[in-house]
């Protein structure tokens, strides 16, 4: 049976997973991104911070993903249901690089910009709403982007753990030895995940400002 | 424009340095035992070499910093007890890097301390034309537009604006005219001399520039490694007999020798 054949004959299957791919991912990027930018902005503040922040967040990004499915498995309200551990297990994967962009976005602001917002009577406030984060903006979404198109890779592994998604394909196929099913998870995966990075690409662009 | 302040100036102090200090946290000083009065509507520069603590002594007054020694007083009360939002809107900021906002319209820039002290947006308008008139650019032709696709000495202009935007009593300046080319710069330091007689603001203004110093000072304090040295004005500048400060007039009168023979 051919590869053509087989997409065809199975499309409706394939758009459901890539439906329980897209939600797998996109609710463990908003995730990460209302817990990230608020902690860059502390770790860009607190300078202190940024180690200890930084570094647990490096660390979680080195767990191999099938061990951290494994690990959070037996956590009690996470363990309930497949797809809300591996949200909470790709939205710590996609922290790391939102957390460290934000902070280094801020941390790019030209000091006099910054000390002339000062210098004007800006709170503090009024300085991170209205001068850093826009400012720091195209380097979060560069932050969103990479993030997004980690955990669009990572959450094939969620299968493992009937989560759905495309890896459902992927697993089915090594158990089978076949490999139309196994390309029936690995394209759309990565079809899914050239589209995120260039929509997100395109985003960035369009807010990094001409200078 | 509405007058703030008499144009004349008085001898009432609107700006007080007491023994003022400044030191790092990490130890050294970068400011030691300054007492110094800056009167109602004069422009007193602040002049001396990199590192001779002028920039503190500046930030000293808006509390970008705060005093380690000594205090500084503005119209009469220590800024340590003024709300410092409160003093920052009262003083215009303007320095050699400008620090226009990049993702901010030249409009949004020169309003931007209007709209932060709630302006109606009519009266908002009404200043930021009178502002573009004020500095000398076309309100229309660059209310659109964004600090980068200006020239050094556009920047510059739009930044005397923001900081006059609500008619603040009192200038700081630190090397405003620094970044330009000699030729602009020249153009905009008879223009500001001009504005300068016109508003009549306090102004403390820092230099290393001996020339732009007797153009615009009534006033020259001149500082040495973090200490006043003396307080001179022009006239008294060129002929003192103090080191550093005959130094600096030599400097000057060698440079006019040189302008004068080919």
């Amino acid at each position: 049976m051919s590869l053509f054949t087989f997409f065809t004959r199975h499309a409706g299957e394939i758009w459901q997973a890539v439906g329980e791919h897209a939600w797998l991912v996109g609710a463990a990027v908003i995730i990460a991104v209302a817990l990230g930018v608020p902690l860059g902005v502390v770790v860009a503040r607190k300078g202190w911070l940024a180690k200890p922040v930084l570094g647990a967040a490096n660390i979680a990004e080195t767990i191999p993903s099938l061990a951290l499915f494994g690990f959070l498995l037996p956590v009690p309200w996470l363990g309930a249901r497949a797809d809300r551990l591996a949200i909470t297990a790709l939205a710590l994967y996609a922290l790391l690089p939102i957390v460290r962009n934000t902070a280094a976005g801020i941390a790019g602001v030209d000091p006099a910009v910054r000390e002339s917002a000062r210098a004007m009577g800006m709170t503090p406030r009024q300085l991170l709403f209205q001068v850093e984060l826009p400012l720091a903006l195209p380097t979060v979404v560069a932050g969103v982007r990479v993030a997004t198109v980690l955990a669009i890779g990572i959450a094939t592994i969620a299968a493992a753990i009937g989560a759905g998604g495309l890896g459902e394909f992927i697993f089915r196929g090594l158990a089978m030895v076949s490999n139309p099913l196994i390309l029936a998870g690995a394209i759309p995966a990565a079809v899914l995940a050239i589209a995120a990075d260039a929509l997100l690409g395109f985003i960035e662009r369009r807010l990094r400002p001409a200078r | 424009m509405p007058p703030s302040g008499n144009a004349a100036p008085s001898d009432t102090p609107v700006i007080e340095f007491r023994q003022a200090g400044y030191a790092l946290p990490s130890g050294p000083t970068l400011l030691r035992d300054l007492s110094l009065t800056v009167r109602r509507g004069e422009t007193l520069v602040l002049l001396g070499r990199s590192g001779a603590g002028k920039t503190t002594a500046l930030k000293l007054i808006n509390r970008l910093l705060d005093a380690t020694a000594g205090e500084v007083r503005v119209e009469g009360r220590p800024v340590a007890e003024w709300d410092a939002i409160a003093l920052r809107r009262r003083i215009g900021y303007v320095v050699q890097e400008v620090g226009l906002f990049p993702h901010f319209t030249i409009e949004r820039n020169i309003a931007l301390v209007p709209r932060l002290e709630g302006w109606p947006e009519q009266r908002i308008r009404a200043r930021v034309v009178e502002l573009f008139d004020l500095v000398g650019l076309d309100a229309h032709g660059f209310s659109p537009r964004y600090p980068h696709e200006l020239s050094g000495g556009q920047r510059q202009r739009v930044g005397v604006a923001r900081a006059l935007a609500a008619d603040p009593p009192i200038l700081l300046m630190d090397e405003p005219f620094g970044a330009l080319d000699p030729l602009t710069r020249g153009e905009i330091q008879e223009e500001f001399r001009a504005l300068q007689q016109r508003l009549g603001k306090t102004i403390v203004l820092v230099t290393h520039d001996v020339g732009e110093a007797l153009l615009l000072g009534a006033r020259i304090a001149l500082l040495e490694a973090g200490k006043l040295t003396g307080v001179y004005s022009p006239k008294e500048f060129l002929r003192s007999a103090e080191p550093v400060a005959s130094a600096y007039a030599a400097h000057r009168r060698a440079l006019e020798r040189e302008q004068e023979s080919p």
